[in-house]
């Protein structure tokens, strides 16, 4: 007994799912071995997005040493390497706690559900060619509806901790996640115009030259966006250190906190994945039909040391300044993007409605002056609102007289 | 339609990253919002004021350290100058050089962790805190050669310094100051014009000038403020008199006008330390002074310096005997704090915080 997956399966691009369940179902019948297939890819994903937090965990942290002018954790492995595997022991065999007035449930299912869409949205990032697990024809919107359980997360977390910090922590966490999502999908209705799909497998196709160059706007806001919902400094108000401590996981400990760690570092990589896939052309690049994976790990690296190195940086915005950033300026800036790219396609496209390379490089130039002149224009404007009027004070050194 | 909401009373501390020790406060908020505050201190008491009256004068020294422990160079100088004041002694010039420029290294040290803690607070993952440390550290390193001590130095004595420096600190101070400017010019153009540091400080927690004065708030926060009270101008003491330098002065009072303030007296601090390695000259480096002191009964004697977080003065009077009948701590850090409710009240949770960084109070002196 033979089993072929036909061409309108959505896991019919995946090969290595063709391959097992090929192989399987040489013993199996084909329901189970499209099972084993299923659990076997899953078992790939789930494991590689937690050694990827694991990883770069330890890469941040070294990262963040050489920021401080520290060396970072060096004792365990070469260079350090092995320090997640000690932290992940020593989390696992510390004491679970779970506060007396908790609501038990709720306060253990957060850790799954903050890794679940994590997870989930690696389901659908092409890492390589034909190697996405579902070639979703509806990928960018299955993106945000998934990132959006976070949210809700963070808020049962919140919610269930009965603690007064967690419950800062949770509400700044959903406002924020709240109002960057609108920014955030506005800027990437501008990349599924140019690209006439929402498939990630033909965004990439689409990507001659890097969306990057023909989406600045769009990009900017994106990532921005983007760190918001990672809560990363200078956004990081959900778990702000040093106001609330540790905001909604503060009563977590062991291995809930574990996984709500390796939740955060791997969606740094997950998002690292979505833009590269969206904006920097995904696997593409010399040799790709073979180095697609070394491309496109190449890329999330680079995307992952400049949220580092952001993180390391930055100091941290007040909430009703992050809210006032999404909905003035981020907001505005993706809306003037969506026109002018909606104008730029209406008068580029030929008669089937596509775009060759040439029209790109002209949206690229135009997007570009758009870009400077906004950052421009709307910088000024939010630089006359937070500065209060008049010279920097203390601009003088008085000198006092000795009587 | 209306949301219902009700206040919300958290307890900010004991045990919080950004109180600067075990500090409390009860805080009522609305939504992010303060509408209530009250400071709680008392946690670190440890009768330090009590504890002097049953030590002699030269021990006393070592408890002036566990005061504010980020600049105990300054305590051991105020306690010195009210002993000294007791007894009637002359400070040897070379000591009194030795004491200023400690003062000031150490000034620089204790405003090097204020404005660390201060970007800390903003939040920051500790990039501008991790440099600032790396200049203090080169300062404690001078304690140590000093001193062998590298926090509670307990290096001034009544009547002068505890030992001359030795010969190999003065290359490593020469080496210091040649560094420092480097890696001070980092700091600044790390934090000092960063958008989010002035969307974040200016205009935040107003200390109105005729507010501060009325609390008899102190140092870098009262000249924020727009006042130049610096007793190091207005009543020179130890070789202050000697020294050309500048009081920085802010009008604004914000948050940011105290950060600019600490970040210029810095400047200022190594001005001074340069010119005392300019005119110091060889010397005694203490006053023939006796191993046991006895001031006469009944004398009374008030030293005051300008310490790294505002006017620190110790109160001494004498019964005759071996160790003082009352020892009073004037602490900068305690008066300083009376003025958080005006400036806390109406600000959000996370001005809250940085506003406290801004005042750069020490648990040590408050509790004593």
């Amino acid at each position: 007994m033979n089993c072929v997956l036909g061409p309108d399966n959505i896991l019919y691009d995946t090969l290595l799912f063709r391959v097992i369940y090929d192989g399987v179902g040489n013993v199996l019948p084909c329901w189970l071995s499209y099972v084993v297939a299923g659990i076997a890819m899953m078992m790939i994903l789930v494991n590689g997005v937690l050694l990827g937090a694991g990883l770069f965990s330890w890469v941040e942290r070294r990262l963040i040493g050489r920021f401080h002018n520290r060396i970072g954790p060096n004792r365990w492995g070469p260079f350090g390497s092995l320090q997640p595997l000690a932290d992940l022991v020593k989390l696992l065999v510390k004491e679970d706690l779970t506060p007396r007035g908790a609501d038990r449930i709720v306060f253990t299912i957060v850790p799954v559900a903050m890794l679940a869409p994590v997870v989930l949205v690696m389901a659908v990032v092409p890492f390589a060619k034909d190697t996405a697990l579902a070639n979703l024809n509806v990928g960018v919107l299955y993106i945000l509806a998934v990132t959006s359980i976070t949210s809700i997360a963070i808020f049962m977390a919140g919610w269930a901790s009965d603690n007064r910090y967690a419950m800062f922590g949770a509400s700044r966490g959903v406002a924020v996640l709240i109002s960057y999502e609108v920014p955030v999908v506005m800027s990437l209705l501008g990349v599924v115009l140019v690209a006439g799909s929402m498939s990630l497998n033909d965004i990439i196709s689409a990507q001659t030259i890097p969306f990057l160059l023909v989406q600045p706007l769009a990009f900017f806001v994106f990532f921005a966006g983007t760190s918001a919902e990672l809560n990363r400094t200078p956004f990081d108000l959900a778990e702000a250190e040093s106001e609330i401590i540790a905001g909604y996981h503060i009563e977590y400990s062991g291995v809930k906190f574990a996984l709500i760690q390796a939740a955060e570092f791997g969606a740094v990589l997950t998002s690292s994945a979505v833009m590269v896939t969206l904006f920097l052309s995904g696997w593409s690049g010399p040799a790709s039909n073979y180095l697609g994976w070394a491309w496109f790990l190449m890329k999330i690296g680079v995307l992952a040391f400049i949220f580092s190195w952001i993180r390391a940086t930055f100091p941290r915005l007040r909430i009703d300044q992050l809210l006032a950033f999404a909905w003035k300026f981020l907001l505005p800036l993706s809306i003037i993007n969506l026109f002018a790219t909606a104008l730029e396609v209406y008068f580029l496209r030929d008669g089937a409605g596509n775009l060759d390379t040439s029209d790109l490089w002209i949206m690229a130039g135009i997007n570009f002056g758009v870009a400077f002149a906004c950052l421009l224009v709307f910088g000024t404007l939010i630089k006359e609102k937070v500065r209060p009027a008049g010279p920097v004070t203390g601009a003088t050194l008085t000198p006092g007289e000795a009587d | 339609m209306p949301i219902k909401t009700e206040p919300m009373t958290v307890n900010i501390g004991p045990q919080h990253p950004s109180t600067h020790g075990v500090f409390r406060l009860r805080v009522t908020f609305d939504g992010e919002e303060i509408l209530e505050v009250e400071p709680i201190f008392g946690y670190l008491h440890r009768g330090t004021e009590k504890l002097a009256e049953e030590r002699n004068y030269t021990q006393i020294v070592t408890l002036t350290d566990r005061l504010d422990y980020v600049s105990s160079m300054i305590n051991n100088q105020a306690y010195c100058l009210a002993v000294e004041e007791l007894l009637g002694v002359e400070v040897p010039q070379r000591a009194k050089y030795l004491r200023t420029l400690t003062a000031e290294l150490q000034r620089v040290a204790s405003h090097l962790m204020g404005i660390g803690f201060f970007l800390q607070d903003l939040g920051t993952l500790g990039t501008p805190l991790m440099y600032a440390f790396r200049s203090r550290e080169r300062i404690l390193d001078l304690f140590e050669m000093l001193c062998g001590a590298r926090i509670t130095v307990s290096y001034m004595r009544p009547g002068g310094v505890f030992f001359d420096a030795p010969d190999d600190f003065w290359p490593a101070l020469d080496q210091f100051l040649k560094d420092f400017d480097a890696e001070y010019k980092e700091i600044e153009q790390l934090i000092l014009e960063n958008e989010i540091v002035m969307v974040r400080t200016r205009g935040v927690s107003l200390l109105p000038l005729d507010l501060a004065i009325n609390a008899s708030v102190s140092g870098p926060v009262l000249r924020a403020s727009g006042s130049d009270w610096d007793w190091r101008k207005m009543d020179p003491y130890d070789a202050y008199d000697r020294m050309e330098f500048d009081v920085p002065v802010a009008t604004g009072g914000d948050n940011y006008d105290r950060f600019w303030v600490r970040i210029q007296e810095i400047h200022q601090s190594i001005r001074m330390v340069k010119q005392c390695i300019q005119q110091i000259e060889p010397g005694p480096s203490r006053a023939d002074v006796p191993l046991i002191l006895r001031p006469p009964a009944g004398a009374e004697a008030y030293g005051r310096v300008e310490a790294s977080k505002g006017e620190l003065a110790f109160y001494l009077v004498a019964d005759g005997g071996i160790s003082p009948y009352r020892c009073k701590v004037r602490s900068p850090s305690l008066i300083n704090l009376t003025v958080t409710e005006h400036l806390l009240v109406g600000w959000k949770l996370a001005d809250m915080i940085v506003t406290l960084g801004s005042l750069d109070i020490n648990m040590g002196e408050v509790d004593r």
